[in-house]
């Protein structure tokens, strides 16, 4: 790997101003962007103003003035992300910050958000100061405190917008904002479910209650979006969602994970796919389980890339192999996009879910190794 | 068949002695005579009695063909999810380490089930800690979709090394299978005393497979059905009739020579010789059609005793099968009952069976599911189980069966030095 000396941080600084989706405003990145890079996307093209920069922090400026939605990365060798920013509407301009060390790089725009985009070689020379291995560790725990707090932001505006439609009365909207409020939601889960008495109440599924206790949260919504089609009486359901979820941002924001602990949790991230997505238990009234199951996937491999600079320091060939596992995952579950999201669970064969198993099993066996790695520092 | 009121000691007596249903702890005689006979010099099976110590793991012919049966089957069969042939190696070997160790009746891996620290994913899942070794053997063969898949395509380089007799089993009638739990790239078959101990091993080799293969299908059996060592006393299957009585037995050398081991000069030799054929089918038993049937019908229909499991006409289990005597005018041994049709006289060729009953719950309808979960070894499927079932067509037990999975592999050589592992001789 060309540009293993340390991206980690960097990658999720930068996701999680990606995902707050303004520069500057989250404390994130302590480093001044040594300039502005200016990217022009449009529905078929994607030209960046440099294609050499010297190591450090660089602010890209993101314009869509194509007619599609659009998303701009930029990826380490092997695809690996190192800064993404999504959802950029056409006519509006996003900022990606990001800390980039020597080595080769590619940036691509990807129009409509699907494929590989359209991609231009970026060079990044000049030295990158290295980490003792405490410190890598120390590192990896803020970087990903910095991604959970991503995520916090983005759910609460996704989750706000999704209980406004369901007040609203407005079935379809609030139908197609339940799994992008969720995907925030599923790639933190790990962190959500450590304050106890939040996590039922937000994610909880319909029999799981307590005798006396009721039924509420996404799940409950969800029944009456998609069982019945009348949210007429979901108020106090939504408005209750919505507290509950503004408590536990101003938590997680707050939580400080240790080494150990994020590795637990990427593999816990696994675990939550084997248990609920490929079952179908999850969403079972929406259907929508492989947005989740892509959020949870996408949250585990942001927390092994937080730890990644240690990793690759011990254990290079685990890193090797996760990575390699995480692809067939990601690859066998792009087979089932469908337009901006994913088919309906029901709509897939048992051949596929097993197919779609068997290489969850796989890097859940890789991925739980990454504890140990740790813990032998 | 046999005759072993010849041998002074009589099978039936020693039984009698020792309690019915109990291994017999010498070699009192074996069964077999169309095809071979035990000599009275041969020694007792290693082991037969003792059901805690550790059967051998190397050897030139894999453990758990003439092993003497132990009681308890788990079974598995899998896909190959990789195409990359070094993957694939690298599991047969890993599994070939982890298999020699749980044979011993050791952990799965060095580290063991708590030997590492406490953030190490142990590399042993622990639930056989403080069990012994329980004869726990694991045997692996390789189904023709490792050689080439059903749609042609050669994932290993290994097309042209696919011995002609692998390949699918013809269709027989009155099948029912389910290609769900039928057919698979590979298959490990774990037999142990214990039901733990072999489905601890199990277990065990799927984690270590994560990534190259995936489970098709699995099955428990709980019982052997068949008795492969002369030192072993003939079981009853779910039928109630003893089974195997007449089945090839260890100790029967030359017949186990010329039926069950694949031989220089055979197709594959060159990497099978020493090795055997496993088939395997799920034979669903219709239980209540068959417990409300008169003891007639079902002496009938199986063409022996239910009490001795003596051959119609006679008195004592091993005493000669003869498909003429006969009472009353009529044959003793219908024609169309299971001995008369799967006699090695009647079939003209002989299997090794060593198979397990099995109780998958229930139906749904009330009924449970059951049956035997057939298991048969030879030196070629065709002038083996496929000769044999092609001769039940008019089987009257027909009524009461049903084949439900069906399953062929080629069973390599045993394992031999420390550095050995299963299928080096293929992938070299």
């Amino acid at each position: 790997m060309a540009a293993v000396a340390g991206p980690a941080a960097v990658t999720l600084a930068a996701l999680a101003l990606a995902a707050c989706g303004s520069s500057g405003d989250s404390g994130g990145t302590e480093a001044q962007a040594a300039d502005q890079i200016a990217v022009a996307a449009s529905d078929d093209t994607c030209d960046v103003a440099t294609s050499e920069l010297e190591a450090g922090v660089h602010q890209f400026t993101v314009t869509n003035s194509g007619s599609k939605v659009t998303e701009f990365y930029v990826y380490a060798d092997g695809d690996r992300v190192m800064g993404e920013v999504e959802n950029i509407a056409p006519g509006v301009a996003r900022d990606l910050r990001l800390e980039l060390p020597a080595g080769e790089y590619e940036t691509a725009c990807k129009p409509g958000m699907v494929g590989d985009g359209i991609r231009a070689v970026l060079t990044v020379t000049g030295e990158a100061p290295s980490l003792s291995e405490d410190e890598t560790l120390a590192q990896a725990s803020a970087d990903y405190q910095r991604y959970v707090q991503s995520q916090t932001g983005a759910l609460l505006e996704r989750t706000t917008a999704f209980t406004d439609a369901v007040q609203a009365g407005d079935i379809e909207g609030a139908k197609a904002l339940f799994p992008v409020a969720r995907t925030y939601w599923e790639r933190i889960e790990p962190v959500a479910e450590s304050f106890g008495d939040l996590d039922p109440l937000i994610d909880g599924r319909e029999g799981d209650q307590a005798e006396g206790e009721d039924f509420t949260g996404f799940h409950r919504i969800e029944q009456a979006l998609w069982e019945t089609g009348d949210v007429s009486d979901m108020g106090p359901y939504a408005d209750q969602l919505l507290a509950n979820v503004q408590e536990i941002v101003t938590l997680a924001d707050e939580v400080q994970l240790d080494p150990l602990q994020l590795a637990n949790g990427a593999k816990a991230l696994l675990d939550e796919i084997a248990t609920g997505k490929i079952t179908g238990e999850e969403d079972r009234y929406s259907h929508t389980d492989l947005w989740d199951f892509r959020a949870n996937l996408e949250g585990s491999e942001a927390a092994v890339q937080a730890l990644r600079p240690y990793l690759e320091a011990n254990d290079p060939e685990l890193v090797a192999e996760i990575d390699e596992r995480f692809a067939a995952a990601e690859a066998e579950l792009e087979q089932y996009r469908s337009g901006d999201g994913w088919v309906s669970y029901d709509q897939l064969t048992q051949d596929q879910l097993r197919g779609l198993s068997d290489t969850i099993t796989a890097l859940t066996e890789s991925v739980s190794q990454v504890a140990s790695v740790v813990a032998g520092k | 068949m046999s005759d072993d009121v010849s041998r002074g000691l009589s099978r039936r007596r020693f039984f009698g002695l020792a309690g019915a249903g109990t291994a017999g702890v010498l070699a009192a005689g074996a069964a077999g005579g169309a095809i071979g006979r035990a000599t009275a010099e041969v020694p007792p099976a290693g082991g037969a009695a003792d059901t805690t110590g550790a059967v051998p793991f190397t050897g030139a012919h894999q453990a758990g063909i003439v092993t003497p049966a132990q009681d308890r089957l788990h079974f598995v069969a899998f896909d190959v999810v990789t195409d990359d042939r070094a993957e694939l190696v690298e599991m047969l070997q890993a599994w070939t380490a982890a298999a020699r160790r749980m044979t011993a009746g050791q952990d799965a891996g060095e580290v063991g089930a708590v030997g590492g620290g406490p953030y190490d994913v142990p590399d042993d899942t622990g639930e056989a800690m403080d069990l012994p070794a329980a004869g726990l053997t694991l045997t692996v063969g390789f189904g023709p979709t490792l050689f080439a898949t059903a749609d042609g395509v050669d994932r290993f380089g290994l097309a042209d090394r696919r011995p002609g007799p692998l390949t699918e089993l013809p269709a027989f009638p009155g099948d029912a299978l389910d290609p769900a739990i039928s057919g698979g790239d590979l298959c490990v078959q774990a037999c142990a005393n214990d039901p733990q101990v072999a489905v601890h091993a199990v277990r065990n080799l799927i984690r270590l497979g994560a990534g190259v293969v995936s489970v098709r299908w699995s099955q428990l059996g709980f019982g052997r059905t068949s008795s492969t060592s002369s030192a072993q006393a003939t079981p009853r299957n779910l039928f109630g009739f003893k089974d195997g009585t007449d089945n090839l037995k260890a100790e029967n050398t030359s017949a186990i020579e010329k039926f069950v081991w694949v031989t220089d000069g055979d197709p594959g030799a060159d990497w099978l010789a020493g090795g055997s054929y496993l088939v395997t089918r799920r034979i669903r038993m219709r239980i209540e059609p068959w417990d409300t049937s008169t003891l007639a019908e079902q002496e009938q229909t199986i063409g022996r005793t239910k009490k001795a499991g003596a051959p119609l006409g006679q008195r004592g289990e091993f005493d000669p099968v003869d498909f003429t005597a006969q009472v009353d005018g009529e044959f003793a041994i219908p024609q169309t009952s299971h001995v008369f049709l799967a006699h090695p006289t009647n079939s003209g060729t002989a299997i090794l069976r060593r198979g397990y009953s099995f109780v998958d719950g229930s139906d749904g309808l009330g009924r449970l599911d059951a049956g035997l979960f057939f298991i048969a070894y030879q030196r070629n499927p065709e002038t083996g189980f496929t000769q044999v079932q092609r001769n039940l067509r008019t089987d009257a037990m027909n009524e009461y069966v049903q084949h439900t999975s069906s399953a062929v592999f080629a069973c390599p050589p045993g394992v031999t030095g420390d550095d050995d592992w299963w299928g080096r001789a293929l992938f070299s």
